[in-house]
């Protein structure tokens, strides 16, 4: 991570060294490539250019298609040739307020105006439309504020205003955005406010440049971009471990007791610390997870949470490491106890020793540059976009459930015997069915965030799960979870590309959440019943090794394949399925 | 600000936009003496020099600018 491609941006800096700053990000391995298109309704180029270094920032590489100036409506209407050969991942179209191609006339009646609202929306709705062909992901503006409202005030209200307009326009983008799975919007009308549309718009660069905003407001503008793009590919973070000692509250717990520290609404600084309690409770809600790691001793540690003002409490957290030890050891302890990758992690700490020896000793954790003032902690991590979510599934909210399910079934399973007994006793039934719509957002979410149990990690777009889901030449099955402590919702995804009597698993995964539990098994069991029904007598299993998914890599082994071929670190497996004996022996099925 | 110092600082911009760190630049030298001085480029140059210098230029002079001696002439110009 490169430093300046955070937040706070340097965009001086950013503008001016784009190309040394390509440069060293291009140094890095492993990109995930992508095909970008830009459809502007102004100038991109510096867009592009910027994007680029926020996307190989965090491992992804695009390819870039740029409509010509200002054709953002008929590349998107009647196509072109050069667009199609590109066969998109991403269109980002950029339009701004400048690109409202009516307001309403100051003599409109009520109805007028609602016509001249509806035609606006309805040129939008055309393009979404027509885009939708390349079943892939489009990232839409909304609309910024002009700058001048000759209505002065009375243009947020009267039906003739533009800015009154704008807020209309922005809410049916919502709306729609609601409805249409593969439509996101890029908030400009927040990013503005927020930098303050003075700054936001240069009228000296848009005669000159058709730039529709300020030149400093393209590092801001691309950074929000390719956050929503981040989360798209399943790049964002899962966990925030936080140190306690003038992080959670102010004061020491050690030295000041539980009275002495500053929490609550007592004072200035108590508040300031209430207030980003508050905000890491919000993600919590929301299904981030929360750690502790802190030089402390354990039972002060855990005593500061039971602070009568404090509005996290003990049982928020799913990892709590207060020590001795180094940090970054113990962040590591933390990844494992968590079950996520050491990239999940983000780290606020007010020292700026811990946050060094983190940062140089497990670079992949995310440390940003907190300072010690609690006042800023909260923009770090909101600025970064760290846990921008895409979509908030029920799944995400009930993950920290999950976990504490988690905790419980390790608690009974020291208790048994055998591993097999724990297995028996945990009730287990999976529904384990056909791809059906209600799920499909899930299972487009888990296809793209899941690493670790995960064979060929081959992503798919929300509009080719939908394709998969409609064609008879796939094998395209999910399953479901559920045991005496509680439900852990869909969990394993398969999918069996059909070729004459052969299966090709496109993809194998499953949630780390359910490990050890043989649902594997069970979903292996299913894979072949499918089989057999089509006539298929071969399943053939590929392990494409990533930097993750090690695991996995002699899973097909331990289903009984036999290995056909190894280019490097990769594996081809094979399995003749007409003497197959089912494999799961403790998960009841539903699966009509 | 003398003019020397205003000149290596347009040069220390030309070689940041271009990502060169030879470029040597000359009163003399145009657009046509450097392969991606092109019309985008030219307004990234403008608005890093107006950032450096903590000036702005108005649309018309922008236009008529023909080479760097013309352009050190207005930043001298700017920051009387």
């Amino acid at each position: 991570m490169l430093n300046n491609l955070e937040y706070p941006l340097d965009n001086t800096i950013i503008l001016r060294k784009k190309k040394s700053i390509k440069k060293e990000l291009l140094l890095k391995d492993n990109f995930l490539e992508k095909n970008i298109a830009i459809l502007g309704g102004s100038t991109t180029s510096e867009i592009k250019n910027i994007l680029e270094l926020f996307l190989l920032n965090n491992g992804i590489k695009p390819n870039f298609y740029e409509s010509e100036y200002n054709k953002y409506h008929e590349d998107a209407l009647f196509g072109n040739d050069e667009l199609d050969k590109f066969k998109p991942d991403i269109i980002y179209i950029h339009t701004t307020s400048i690109n409202i191609t009516k307001y309403p006339d100051i003599n409109d009646t009520e109805e007028e105006v609602n016509k001249v609202i509806s035609n606006e929306i309805e040129k939008y709705k055309s393009i979404w439309n027509s885009l939708s062909k390349y079943n892939c992901v489009i990232v839409q503006n909304n609309f910024d504020y002009t700058m001048d409202r000759s209505l002065g005030n009375l243009d947020c209200y009267d039906i003739h205003g533009k800015t009154y307009f704008i807020n209309l326009l922005n809410q049916q983008f919502a709306i729609n955005a609601r409805k249409l799975k593969n439509l996101y919007i890029n908030d400009i009308n927040y990013l503005s406010s927020y930098l303050g549309l003075k700054n936001w718009f240069d009228k000296s660069l848009w005669h000159q440049a058709k730039y529709a905003l300020s030149m400093d407001s393209i590092p801001e503008l691309c950074f929000n971009v390719s956050k929503i793009i981040n989360s798209i590919f399943g790049k964002t973070k899962k966990c925030l471990v936080l140190d306690l000692d003038n992080t959670c509250w102010g004061g020491i717990i050690g030295d000041d007791g539980l009275d002495g520290i500053h929490i609550g609404t007592e004072t200035a600084i108590a508040e300031s610390y209430t207030s980003f309690q508050k905000y890491v409770k919000e993600l919590k809600d929301r299904g981030i997870t929360l750690s502790v790691c802190s030089k402390n001793d354990f039972k002060n540690a855990k005593e500061g949470f039971s602070h009568p003002d404090s509005i996290l409490k003990l049982e928020d957290f799913t990892s709590f490491k207060a020590n001795w030890d180094p940090k970054h050891q113990n962040i590591q302890d933390i990844a494992k106890e968590v079950n996520i990758g050491i990239d999940s992690l983000v780290f606020i700490d007010d020292n700026p020793v811990e946050r060094d020896i983190v940062f140089s000793q497990v670079p992949s954790v995310s440390v940003p540059n907190v300072g010690d003032d609690v006042i800023h902690f909260i923009d770090h991590i909101d600025k970064n976009g760290y846990f921008e979510p895409i979509t908030l599934s029920v799944d995400d909210i009930n993950r920290n459930k999950y976990y504490e399910d988690n905790k419980k079934r390790e608690v009974q399973q020291a208790t048994f015997k055998s591993y097999d007994d724990f297995l028996f006793s945990l009730n287990m039934t999976a529904d384990i069915k056909t791809f059906s719509s209600v799920y499909l957002d899930r299972i487009t979410q888990l296809a793209n965030k899941t690493n670790q149990f995960n064979l060929t990690t081959k992503r798919y777009t929300a509009g080719e799960i939908e394709n998969i889901k409609a064609s008879d030449n796939y094998i395209k099955i999910y399953g479901k979870l559920t045991d005496k402590y509680g439900d852990n919702g869909l969990i394993a995804i398969t999918i069996g590309r059909l070729e004459n009597s052969v299966c090709h698993i496109d993809l194998w995964l499953m949630s780390c959440r359910v490990l050890k539990r043989d649902m594997e098994f069970a979903m292996l069991d299913e894979l072949v019943q499918e089989s057999k029904k089509r006539g298929i007598t071969e399943i053939v299993g590929y392990y494409y090794k990533s930097a993750k998914n090690n695991m996995v890599s002699s899973l097909y082994e331990k289903f009984g394949f036999t290995k056909s071929k190894t280019n490097d670190e990769d594996t081809i497996w094979k399995l003749e399925i007409t003497h197959y004996e089912k494999k799961n022996k403790f998960i009841r099925i539903n699966n009509d | 600000m003398t003019k020397e110092e205003i000149f290596t600082g347009v040069q220390e911009i030309f070689r940041d936009i271009f990502d060169e760190d030879d470029i040597v630049i000359e009163n003399k030298t145009t657009s046509d003496d450097i392969e991606d001085w092109d019309s985008l480029n030219h307004i990234n140059l403008v608005s890093a020099i107006e950032k450096e210098f903590k000036i702005k230029f108005a649309l018309g002079e922008l236009m008529s600018l023909k080479d760097v001696g013309g352009m050190i002439d207005l930043i001298v110009e700017k920051l009387k």
